[in-house]
C-alpha cells in the first residue's frame, strides 16, 4: 500500500444528517437497516400498488419485466430463471435495492416500514416464509436463502489463465479444415439501419 | 563498382521497373470530371468559422452512430446501445458516439449541484463540491470501459451481425482525475486499521444507484475519479460531472455520476454484484467478483457492417484488442478458421488496460475467408475460442465473453457473424 500523503484541507465534514441521507446501504448480516416493520399481507396490498403492474401479482413478472419469483432448480439448464428466490444471495440486497432504487421510475419514495412489507411479499411469493411471516431487525435472519451458497468467488486464475497462458498454435492447428455451423443472419435479430426490427427472441421465450 | 544488379542504380532500376510493371497492370481511365471540370468547393467559399461553435461530423458520416437493439431489455432507460467501433479507427473514442449503459436513464446532474461524500471507516467523513474536486492534483490516463455483457448475446450461438452489436459496449478514452487514493487519505484511513481486509463501496447519484464494492488493494491503485474524458468534461451520459474509472474491470463498476465513497470492513454484496454482474456456470453454481475484462479482440474491418467493396488485391484488416491484465502484447490473425494464423503488426505500442490497434496488411482474391483475431497480454494469457470458454462455464454465464470472434467473408466480399466447428 502507498504511503500516505499529507492531507490538503479540501473538502468539509459531512454532517450525521447527510450521511444518515445517503448512507441507506445494508449489509447481508443486516447492518444499517432501519426500525421497521412489515407482514406479508400488508407487502401484498403496497406490492399491488407500487410493484405489480410490471413484475405481475405474485412477483412472477409481466411481459419482459424481471421476474422476482420462480425459477427454482433451473440454474443449471438452459436459460436459467434467476430469481430473489432461486438466486439471490442475501435478503439485505432485496431490502436495499428495493428502498433505494424501486419503483423503477419513482426511487426512493418508500418507508422503512413498506420495504419490509414488500421484502416480506416477495420473499412469501417464493415459498420461502409463511403468510403470518412479519420482517424486521428481529426475524432478519429467520429467512433462509436458498442459493446463499451458490457463489463462489472468481476463480478463473486456476481454471482458465494456468491453462490458457501457453505458447499458442500457428500452423496445422484444427484436426480439419474449420466449418460453418452457425450463422448469424439464421437466427436474423439484428436491426436494421432504418430501425425495423426483424424477429425478436424475447418474443419467442415469452410466448413459450 | 560490381555488376549493375547490387549496385545502387541497380536497385534503383529494378525498383521502377517493378512501379512501371504494376503501372501497366492498371486499366485505363477516361478522364475524371472531378478532376478536368471546375468543382463548386474549388470556385465558392465554404462555411464561415462562426459556423459551428461545436461540431458535429459532416453529414457523410451519419452512420457513425450508436445503435441500440430494442429486443435486449425491457426498457430504453435501464439499457445499452453499441459504440460504431466498426467504422472507427486508431483507439480513441469519440465520446458522442462512445455506448451508453443506464440503469435509470442519463439523469442530468449541474456542477453547482454536485457533491461527492466519503464516508464510513474514515477519520473525517468528508463532503466535496465539484470546485474542490479541481484542486487536488490531478493524472491523466488512457483506459478502455468494457461492459461486462458485451458479446454477451453470442454465449449460445451468432446472433447479431455486425462488430458494433457483438463488441461494441466498449468505450476507450483519455481521463483526467483524482486517484482514489488521495481522496481516501483526504479523509484519512486510520481509522480502517488494517486495510488488507478493507473495501470501498461506491454508487451514483442516479435512481439506480449502481453501487458496487471494490476491495482496498484495487481502490488504492489506480482507481481514478475522473471529471474530463478526452480532453472535455464528460458527457452527460457518461456521468457528468464525475465519475469512477476503474482501469482493466468490468464497466459496470465504473460508477458514473458518483456521489458516496464508504469505506467498509466487507462488500456490500448489492444488487449489481449479486442478481448482476455474477456469471452463472453450467452447474448452476456462480462466479462472483469476477472484476477483470480478460485479454480479448475483434477484427473490426472487414465485418458485417464493413464489408470488402473494392475488389480483389490488397487489403487492410485492421481490429481492436485489449486486456484488463495490462499491456497486448501480440495479436495473431487467421483467414482460415484458425488453421493456420500470422502475427498482426500493433500500431503504437499498447498502454496498459487500453484499446490497442492492429493491422494486417495483405491480399484478397475472392476466396472465402474465416477470419478471426486472437489476442495475447503481458501476462502470456492467450484469448480463447468459445469452445474453450464453453467447456470451463457452460453457455449461462452472461458476462466476460472474450472468446475469438469469426467473420466469414464470402466471394463477394460480405462478411457475416458465423461459429465454426
Amino acid at each position: 500500500l502507498p504511503a500516505v500523503a499529507e492531507p490538503l484541507g479540501l473538502g468539509r465534514a459531512a454532517t450525521p444528517e447527510e450521511i444518515a441521507a445517503w448512507d441507506v446501504n445494508v449489509m447481508p448480516d443486516g447492518t444499517g437497516l432501519p426500525p421497521g416493520e412489515g407482514d406479508v399481507w400488508t407487502g401484498d396490498e403496497v406490492f399491488a400498488e407500487y410493484c405489480a403492474s410490471c413484475h405481475g401479482d405474485f412477483a412472477e413478472g409481466r411481459d419482459a419485466w424481471p421476474k422476482l419469483a420462480g425459477g427454482f432448480g433451473s440454474l443449471d439448464k438452459v436459460d436459467p430463471v434467476k430469481t430473489v428466490g432461486s438466486f439471490w444471495p442475501y435478503v439485505s440486497t432485496v431490502w436495499d435495492y428495493v428502498n433505494r432504487s424501486m419503483p423503477f421510475g419513482g426511487a426512493g419514495n418508500l418507508t422503512p416500514d413498506e420495504v419490509y412489507a414488500i421484502t416480506a411479499y416477495i420473499l412469501y411469493s417464493n415459498d420461502l416464509v409463511d403468510e403470518d411471516f412479519v420482517l424486521s431487525p428481529e426475524t432478519w435472519d429467520q429467512v433462509e436463502m436458498p442459493n446463499v451458497d451458490g457463489f463462489i468467488i472468481d476463480d478463473r486464475a486456476e481454471a482458465e489463465y494456468a491453462v490458457w497462458r501457453a505458447e499458442p498454435c500457428m500452423t496445422d492447428c484444427r484436426d480439419a479444415p474449420a466449418t460453418i455451423n452457425r450463422r448469424a443472419s439464421d437466427v436474423g435479430v439484428t436491426p436494421a439501419d432504418d430501425g425495423t426490427m426483424v424477429e425478436s427472441p424475447m418474443e419467442a421465450l415469452l410466448a413459450k | 563498382m560490381s555488376d549493375g544488379n547490387t549496385t545502387r542504380r541497380g536497385v534503383l532500376r529494378g525498383a521502377l521497373a517493378g512501379s512501371a510493371a504494376l503501372a501497366a497492370g492498371r486499366a485505363a481511365a477516361e478522364s475524371d470530371p472531378l478532376i478536368t471540370e471546375l468543382q463548386d468547393w474549388t470556385s465558392f467559399g465554404g462555411d464561415p468559422i462562426t459556423a459551428r461553435p461545436y461540431g458535429l461530423p459532416i453529414r457523410f458520416e451519419a452512420d457513425v452512430i450508436r445503435r441500440n437493439v430494442p429486443w435486449l431489455t425491457a426498457d430504453p432507460v435501464s439499457s445499452i446501445n453499441f459504440t460504431p467501433i466498426h467504422a472507427l479507427e486508431g483507439t480513441i473514442t469519440p465520446q458522442g458516439c462512445a455506448f451508453e449503459r443506464h440503469h435509470s436513464g442519463a439523469i442530468e446532474l449541474a456542477k453547482e449541484n454536485y457533491r461527492l461524500m466519503i464516508n464510513g471507516l474514515v477519520d473525517q467523513p468528508l463532503v466535496f463540491s465539484y470546485a474542490d474536486l479541481e484542486r487536488f492534483p490531478r493524472e491523466n490516463h488512457v483506459y478502455f470501459c468494457e461492459c461486462a455483457a458485451n458479446t454477451g448475446m453470442e454465449w449460445a450461438g451468432a446472433q447479431l451481425n455486425g462488430a458494433q452489436f457483438t463488441h461494441g459496449m466498449l468505450h476507450n478514452m483519455e481521463y483526467t482525475g483524482i486517484p482514489m487514493r488521495t481522496l481516501l487519505q483526504e479523509a484519512g484511513l486510520g481509522a480502517a486499521g488494517d486495510l488488507a481486509d478493507k473495501w470501498i463501496y461506491v454508487e451514483g447519484a442516479d435512481a439506480s444507484s449502481n453501487g458496487r464494492s471494490i476491495p482496498m488493494e484495487k481502490a488504492l491503485d489506480d482507481v481514478l475519479v475522473a471529471f474530463k474524458a478526452n480532453g472535455e468534461a464528460l458527457r452527460k451520459e457518461h456521468g457528468y460531472p464525475v465519475r469512477l474509472v476503474v482501469p482493466g474491470w468490468e464497466g459496470n463498476m465504473w460508477v458514473k455520476w458518483l456521489r458516496r465513497i464508504e469505506v467498509t470492513d466487507g462488500p456490500v454484496e448489492s444488487r449489481e454484484e449479486t442478481s448482476k454482474y455474477t456469471d452463472v456456470l453450467e452447474d448452476g453454481t456462480a462466479r462472483k467478483w469476477t472484476w477483470v475484462m480478460d485479454a480479448k479482440s475483434v477484427i473490426t474491418s472487414p465485418s458485417p457492417q464493413q464489408p470488402i467493396t473494392h475488389g480483389h488485391g490488397p487489403v487492410v484488416i485492421t481490429g481492436l484488442a485489449w486486456s484488463g491484465h495490462g499491456k497486448i502484447t501480440r495479436v495473431d490473425v487467421s483467414k482460415d478458421g484458425g488453421m493456420t494464423w500470422e502475427t498482426a503488426r500493433l500500431d503504437r505500442g499498447s498502454d496498459p488496460k487500453a484499446l490497442a490497434r492492429f493491422y494486417l496488411d495483405t491480399e484478397w482474391n475472392g476466396e472465402p475467408w474465416l477470419l478471426q483475431s486472437r489476442a495475447m497480454d503481458e501476462t502470456g494469457y492467450v484469448q480463447p475460442t468459445k469452445a474453450a470458454l464453453r467447456e470451463v462455464r457452460g453457455e449461462n454465464s452472461v458476462y466476460h465473453n472474450n472468446c475469438i470472434q469469426t467473420w466469414a467473408i464470402a466471394a463477394d466480399g460480405s462478411a457475416e457473424n458465423v461459429e465454426l466447428s
